[in-house]
């Protein structure tokens, strides 16, 4: 990134026998730039995730990345309950009985949660999108709501799903 | 790609206990990063005691007393002590800010002090920089027109100058970029949020004439949308400016040229 040092001329009466100046070269490439900071490998990297303390808006990020990655151990939950359907009784009741069990509960209750609270980062997304949404308290706020609002709905589906039973 | 943790390189290990200043009974613990690039060894963290009642009470006074005081070699950038020039930015108890702004009061138990986070070290809280000014560079930070040049001044309505208001107050002290997991994990590619945020600075100044041509420059997958409005540069910015919402603003107005 750096051009070649040139020499400027003498300042005597700064007490300075040489003075060189190192031209930026005007052109400089985003990429050339990139590039050379590869050379700089020797050097250890900063401590980042280590010594950061989480925000809450940061902490949501990463949950609404963790709840994507779950909802795809979910749908394909959801997909060998329709194939064991439509496949027969047999079949279906088995499905039926895992799902049904103490643990297939708990993973439907983790899925469900996992469905809402990304549902909910969804529309926080969609807010935001509109240039919305963004101030101190209006941030802090949203994420707050995602997380009480994901568990709220959680509790409702459930509490609706025995009811009707 | 996204690489959690630190390369063997990089880890920190316990470093030096400086002893305490005698006759003291008014004392803050300091647990800074150390890395001498003359030596073969991994970064350390040293701990030091500064005596409060012989020192000013921002965190940069702290640590001029500790170079002043007890260990010469520390070495940190600083230059005008009031939170403009945006030199002493480094993360402090967690977070990244100016180190001349930021209060030792407001810090319990010890201070920890890291370099600005994710960036390659040069010697103790010294990052290299070279990348992020290129990026700011990248985006051409100046006025663009075609317009002949008028006799005097480029004029602007007070409405129009409003419009820069939370942006050109920007300092570039590289705390927001250095907070951002999407710049940690794809600083090669993503600009990042003070980059971002100069460039919505010239793309909203109405006599700035270059707008198709700077909104082209950062439609592309890594430069504007590695952003996941994750928030930590709006949270860390010393200056309460707001990147996260100003990347917004670009990523509206790609959408609205569209339209």
């Amino acid at each position: 990134m750096q051009g070649t040092p040139s020499l400027v001329g003498d300042l005597p009466h700064c007490g300075i026998a040489q003075v060189w100046v190192v031209k930026l070269s005007p052109d400089i490439e985003l990429e050339e730039a990139m590039a050379d900071s590869k050379l700089e490998r020797a050097r250890p990297l900063s401590p980042h995730l280590q010594i950061y303390k989480p925000a809450m808006t940061m902490v949501m990020s990463v949950f609404h990345r963790l709840t994507g990655v779950a909802l795809y151990g979910g749908t394909l939950f959801l997909a060998a309950w329709l194939i064991a359907a439509a496949m027969g009784k047999g079949s279906f009741e088995a499905v039926q009985w895992v799902y049904g069990s103490l643990l297939g509960r708990l993973v439907l209750l983790g899925f469900s949660w996992a469905l809402l609270h990304h549902m909910l980062g969804g529309i926080r997304h969609l807010i935001w999108d509109t240039g919305r949404g963004y101030g101190v308290s209006e941030r802090a706020l949203l994420a707050r709501l995602t997380l009480i609002g994901s568990l709220v709905l959680t509790v409702l589906v459930w509490v609706a799903a025995y009811m009707v039973r | 790609m996204a690489e959690f943790s630190l390369p063997k390189n990089s880890r920190p290990v316990d470093g030096k206990v400086w002893p305490k200043p005698q006759g003291s009974n008014n004392l803050k613990e300091f647990r800074i990063y150390r890395y001498d690039p003359d030596g073969e060894s991994n970064p350390r963290i040293d701990t030091y005691w500064v005596d409060r009642d012989d020192c000013g009470p921002m965190v940069l006074d702290a640590i001029i007393w500790i170079k002043s005081k007890i260990d010469p070699t520390l070495t940190f950038r600083r230059s005008c002590r009031e939170g403009i020039c945006g030199s002493c930015a480094m993360n402090i108890d967690g977070t990244n800010t100016l180190a001349c702004t930021k209060g030792m009061e407001d810090i319990a138990g010890a201070v920890r002090i890291y370099p600005l986070p994710h960036m390659p070290v040069i010697k103790d809280l010294v990052p290299d920089l070279t990348r992020f000014y290129a990026q700011h560079a990248s985006i051409e930070p100046w006025l663009h027109t075609d317009s002949p040049a008028p006799e005097n001044e480029w004029r602007q309505s007070r409405e129009d100058r409003e419009k820069l208001d939370g942006l050109y107050e920007c300092i570039l002290c590289a705390c927001c970029s250095t907070s951002c997991p999407s710049y940690w994990w794809n600083g090669d590619r993503y600009l990042g949020p003070a980059a971002l945020l100069q460039a919505y600075r010239w793309l909203i100044d109405s006599r700035d004439e270059a707008t198709g041509e700077r909104l082209d420059n950062l439609e592309d997958p890594f430069r504007l949308y590695r952003c996941h409005t994750i928030m930590n540069c709006a949270n860390t910015c010393p200056k309460g400016l707001n990147p996260a919402k100003a990347i917004a603003e670009i990523k509206k107005m790609m959408v609205a040229r569209q339209v």
